[in-house]
């Protein structure tokens, strides 16, 4: 199996390669992972990857200043259906637009707006940082074994912004910081992740071996 | 529920942990990987790595121990120490770095951190406010911020450069008392309630622990986000499990995976 990981020049490209190597060789999948910015890699993956840190806009900007890159993108998830996992701003970049400052557009493959978070106590601090469990909405394979809930396991977690989907049926996860923050969407072979699975420790890791077994 | 943070803290110079972990058998008790580790195994929500290198021409030996620990831990990793530039940032979140720690650089031109936070995102930019008080007794009190360790005085306001930073951008403070820093007698909880109530992002608390109460302390009467504490887990005084069901007796929640 090949896995490309996208690189855009955003994202902890370093992590995300290991944490995806040691999923792959600990669940005995095994499998060829690629940190690459060529679009004919992404092209021909098996599954891939988007992770993001930082701004919306310059994420965005990053991304279309790849050439042919969100055609193959594009490709590979609409015409071949193959899975593709975002990780942070690259799962808030599925959402129609970000309004983080200004509003940029966003693929549009999951509906949606990416919003500022207004926790209901006023007194939590933004950003949303640390160590928080998930609320499962609906059973999906990603989620596979994984405990959720007040006593589950734990994601990593730091943002200000996230996904507010127009339609609950794409919400998997949820997390409770003041109110409900999206945690986990999916719509068909697309999903992502609010959370960094590559630095959730065995959460993490399970995760992202769920996601090299998906067959959606 | 968001779960408060323990975080150990590792100094390393040369690449080489100084007063490494001693808590459990390493090969190389000096490897800042091995006891990067160690602390991961043990549970740490975090690893902050503080490097004191003096020389600049010693920095490469850096970068290689934070790409070797992102390889071998998937928890989040904060480097601090010595950074001075946008391109000593890079370095590091390219190396397996998550987040940045920036001290003096920010304190000589506060303009940086907006420029770190707006070519990285808030999310890396850790400022650390390293604060003494400078009020006399009886008088209302007033910290200041130090450099070179505490003993460079700056005439800054520690509550107003907070205030600042978080303006400008800072995702996250790490606060460490100049005052209590190695004596074990607590962190400083005026100044870190000071600190947290003024600003709207987590602040860590450091310097001064000496027991597992002072972390819970920390937490709820400091109004801390984390705790930072390196000497009281590195000698296996307490173990990190320790530190965490401490934490949850007191009601504050952690995470117990």
């Amino acid at each position: 199996m090949s896995v490309a990981i996208i690189d855009y020049g955003s994202g902890n490209l370093h992590s995300a390669h290991k944490a995806f190597e040691r999923a792959t060789s600990e669940s005995g999948i095994g499998g060829d992972i690629i940190v690459t910015s060529d679009p004919e890699l992404v092209r021909t993956a098996d599954r891939i990857v988007l992770p993001g840190v930082g701004a919306y806009a310059d994420c965005r900007r990053g991304l279309d200043a790849v050439p042919g890159m969100v055609e193959a993108m594009t490709e590979a998830v609409q015409d071949k259906g193959r899975p593709f996992l975002g990780i942070c701003v690259g799962m808030q970049l599925l959402a129609d637009r970000g309004l983080e400052h200004l509003t940029t557009p966003g693929l549009g493959w999951i509906g949606g707006d990416v919003v500022e978070i207004v926790p209901d106590d006023r007194s939590l601090k933004i950003p949303h940082m640390g160590w928080n469990t998930l609320d499962q909405g609906q059973e999906h394979a990603l989620l596979a074994g994984i405990p959720t809930g007040a006593d589950g396991w734990h994601a990593y977690f730091v943002h200000s912004f996230h996904l507010r989907p127009s339609t609950p049926d794409t919400v998997v996860a949820t997390t409770n910081y003041g109110g409900k923050i999206t945690a986990l969407v999916a719509k068909g072979t697309v999903a992502g992740t609010q959370f960094h699975p590559e630095k959730s420790q065995k959460l993490g890791l399970a995760l992202i071996a769920n996601f090299l077994r998906w067959r959606p | 529920m968001l779960k408060v943070r323990v975080i150990p803290c590792l100094d390393v110079k040369d690449g080489r942990v100084v007063k490494g972990v001693q808590f459990v058998d390493l090969r190389d008790a000096g490897d800042p990987v091995e006891s990067a580790i160690a602390y991961d195994a043990a549970g740490a929500d975090e690893l902050c790595f503080l490097d004191i290198t003096a020389s600049h021409e010693n920095r490469g030996t850096l970068m290689d121990v934070v790409s070797r620990t992102a390889e071998a831990c998937f928890m989040p990793l904060t480097v601090g120490g010595g950074v001075r530039t946008i391109e000593d940032i890079r370095n590091l979140l390219l190396a397996g770095a998550d987040k940045v720690s920036i001290m003096t650089a920010a304190v000589n031109d506060r303009d940086f951190v907006r420029r770190a936070a707006e070519k990285f995102g808030t999310q890396c930019i850790v400022v650390a406010v390293d604060a003494k008080k400078v009020s006399e007794s009886g008088a209302p009190d007033r910290w200041e911020i130090f450099t070179h360790g505490g003993r460079k005085p700056t005439g800054i306001d520690a509550v107003q450069y907070a205030q600042e930073v978080t303006a400008l951008g800072a995702g996250e403070i790490l606060l460490t008392s100049m005052d209590r820093d190695g004596t074990k007698i607590g962190y400083d909880i005026a100044l870190t309630r000071a600190i947290a109530d003024a600003v709207s992002i987590p602040v860590i608390a450091s310097g001064g622990v000496g027991s597992l109460d002072h972390m819970v302390e920390g937490i709820r009467d400091g109004h801390a986000s984390a705790v930072l504490a390196a000497s009281i887990f590195h000698f296996g005084e307490h173990t990190i499990r320790e530190a965490k069901e401490k934490l949850r007796a007191n009601g504050l929640p952690v995470r117990i995976d």
